[in-house]
């Protein structure tokens, strides 16, 4: 049985900003199979971006992790220097596809240069060898090799995707995080994306954490899914439990948000309010003041964690025993 | 290709579709052209080249019921946005007609004011020959919803000022309180109440959501016939994404309004239009109901952009999508010729007798059946 790549405890990362703090990550924990890949789903402002920042202790000033642990392949990246790190951890065993790989180049230097840089930098490898490395990956990610001496302003916005992708790949992490990794792009370059990350998963056997907020795409992807809500795991299992039979209420909703292309025309369902402002969240619940099922003890004490099947867990009031 | 193509006189047109559709057609818009001018580089103006075009919008035919929701949809750079702007005279055309249905006041005032100038011709009134400087009648008419809500809001004007400019502009409501009470009606029409104190915020203190209501709020506030609406829900969260959508629907049937939806999201554009047009490099390859569309689309481009669209079903993962299409989209200022579609064309390859006709004449849009029009070859052999 393989062991887990990712686990994460009592995750807090706050942002101390002079108008209070903001509690961006609040008590996140979940752990990730190696292989397994994990997608994350949330409204905008729900911290997930956040999460995954913390996760490569990348955290933008004034953020910083305020609490728990982060353990990957073994080892406690919460405790470790910068340094530190930088040299063992980040990119070699944890990498990221940033949202708007877009502008994720820079513009002033070759494809190939860009991707050969981490080669020379943690391996050692010379700018020939490290070259020839980086041809490789391009013709995994299905770019053609001369793709190297090209600038990106000469590359369509799929084909930089392409190459992010293969910067994220070229230290061989096991965990690559995909922030909104399609947003930008057309419907038919996001599928050919999409085709391309499973095709990774399953040959490197690499574990993909999809950050996005539209379902479909994780319910391509992936094989357990963390709802986010204000700063907080909602609900978390397996896609197809969360998928067809959500429980948190939160989930519901969401899910029943989308238009769907296929099938019947069902009338769409909203979720009424906003979310809460994280420096300042309701005390209860933090869904309570958007929820239909609000009883008195949801906007007075937080919810509990209910464990409803070994590896499905949700944070609502409605499934603790009374 | 010449800047100005000959088109058949206005009257024949218009009799054309006049029988073709009835007299609820509220817009047509026929070989409606938008081209941009490309900077030519020193060399290429002492070479005396030609001047080069961005062919965003070329030479596009369409027409919208009066109440319908018409839509269009394409990638990004397809020359949908392009297509709305024009429309309604935010850009001027290089070529084509607009023939409107205005209301008979504004009729009567644009032909006291501009006399044989205009072409008029019963309840039809062509936009391209209205006087730039002449359209505000018709502005009242013809609004427009924008799709950055952060970014269409003046950040110095209450949500008053805001929704009161537009009647400052056409001098409706004779008085600050009549004005005032316009307002505070259309704020209660998008449901942000209590709307008297919504009208004393700035557009920071609002979300997403309730500053894209504000917009809509704007654009119907002068009581237009026609609202063209350009990707209105996509920078909004997913959950309020719906409320949005059904509050414009709910405006629609309040206020009898026409509205030209435009959308890169095909699951929004068949739960929300009536007809989906599907664009593709500047011209329209496929019109249809939304339903024939996703069922039964015909164009191979259609087909492509339908077996993309990822669908929220845990039971079709780690399968690979197949994406009948090839290649990359060309750039507008190089547009392949023939048919625009195909270097990417998949069908093309299953039907070689074609290929001559493709990479040589652009086909028309035909109607191959009822209410179901393709640009395709390979439905032109009748």
């Amino acid at each position: 049985m393989p062991g887990y790549v990712l686990e994460v405890e009592h995750l807090k990362t706050y942002y101390y900003t002079y108008k209070g703090i903001v509690k961006a990550v609040d008590d996140v924990s979940f752990k990730l199979k190696e292989g397994e890949s994990l997608g994350i789903a949330g409204e905008s402002g729900c911290g997930k971006s956040t999460l995954a920042y913390s996760l490569l202790k990348l955290v933008p000033p004034p953020g910083r992790i305020a609490g728990g642990r982060i353990v990957i392949d073994g080892v406690d990246v919460t405790r470790m220097s910068e340094a530190e790190v930088r040299s063992k951890v980040r990119w070699k065993k944890i990498s990221m596809v940033f949202q708007g790989a877009m502008n994720a180049l820079n513009p002033v230097y070759t494809v190939g240069y860009q991707l050969a840089e981490p080669l020379m930098y943690h391996k050692g490898y010379s700018k020939k060898e490290a070259l020839e490395e980086a041809k490789k990956y391009l013709q995994l990610v299905g770019l053609s090799p001369e793709v190297i001496n090209r600038y990106p302003h000469e590359l369509s916005g799929g084909m930089k995707q392409r190459v992010v992708i293969a910067m994220a790949l070229i230290l061989q992490p096991k965990i690559v995080i995909a922030d909104e990794p399609t947003t930008a792009l057309d419907v038919v370059v996001q599928a050919q994306i999409l085709n391309l990350l499973k095709k990774l998963q399953k040959e490197l056997g690499i574990s993909i954490i999809l950050i996005t907020h539209d379902l479909s795409i994780i319910a391509e992807l992936a094989d357990k899914v963390a709802i986010m809500y204000a700063g907080k795991i909602v609900e978390f299992g397996p896609l197809e439990k969360v998928f067809l039979e959500p429980q948190h209420p939160y989930t519901q909703a969401l899910l029943r948000s989308i238009p769907r292309l296929r099938g019947e025309k069902s009338k769409l369902e909203w979720i009424p309010g906003t979310p809460p402002d994280l420096r300042n969240p309701p005390l209860g619940c933090r869904f309570a003041p958007r929820c239909r099922f609000a009883m008195d003890i949801c906007r007075r004490e937080p919810p509990p964690e209910i464990q409803l099947a070994p590896d499905h867990r949700v944070l609502c009031w409605l499934y603790a025993k009374r | 290709m010449s800047l100005q193509e000959k088109l058949p006189p206005r009257d024949e047109v218009l009799r054309e579709f006049q029988k073709k559709i009835g007299g609820n057609m509220l817009l047509l818009a026929y070989k409606l052209k938008k081209w941009f001018p490309i900077r030519r580089s020193i060399k290429e103006v002492l070479l005396r080249k030609p001047p080069r075009y961005v062919r965003a919008v070329d030479g596009i035919t369409f027409y919208i019921r009066e109440g319908e929701t018409f839509c269009l949809v394409g990638e990004s750079g397809c020359g949908k946005t392009t297509t709305g702007r024009t429309l309604i005279r935010l850009l001027d055309p290089t070529g084509g007609y607009v023939f409107y249905k205005a209301r008979p006041e504004t009729l009567k005032l644009l032909k006291e004011t501009l006399g044989e100038k205009v072409y008029i011709s019963g309840d039809y009134i062509d936009l391209t020959t209205v006087p730039a400087k002449k359209f505000k009648p018709l502005r009242k008419e013809l609004q427009i919803i924008f799709q950055d809500p952060y970014g269409s809001l003046n950040p110095r004007f209450k949500i008053k000022d805001i929704l009161e400019e537009p009647l400052l502009v056409h001098g409706i409501g004779g008085s600050a309180e009549e004005r005032e009470k316009r307002v505070l009606k259309a704020l209660e029409d998008v449901k942000l109440t209590p709307a008297d104190e919504f009208a004393y915020r700035y557009p920071h203190m609002l979300s997403g959501g309730q500053r894209q209501r504000v917009v809509v709020a704007r654009a119907v506030i002068l009581n237009p016939r026609f609202v063209v609406a350009d990707e209105p829900v996509s920078m909004l969260d997913v959950s309020i994404r719906a409320e949005i959508l059904e509050l414009m629907m709910e405006l629609k049937r309040r206020y009898g309004l026409t509205y030209l939806f435009i959308t890169h999201d095909l699951a929004v554009a068949r739960y929300i239009c009536d007809r989906i047009a599907v664009m593709y490099l500047g011209t329209i390859v496929e019109i249809a109901d939304s339903d024939t569309i996703v069922e039964n689309p015909l164009h191979p481009y259609t087909r492509a952009l339908i077996a993309a669209v990822p669908e929220p079903d845990p039971s079709l993962r780690h399968r690979f999508k197949d994406v009948p299409i090839k290649g990359e989209i060309p750039s507008a200022a190089a547009i392949p010729p023939g048919c625009r579609f195909h270097p990417r064309c998949v069908a093309l390859d299953q039907h070689p007798e074609l290929r001559s006709l493709c990479t040589s004449e652009q086909p028309e849009l035909i109607e191959y059946e009822k209410d179901h029009w393709v640009a395709c070859w390979l439905y032109q052999k009748k």
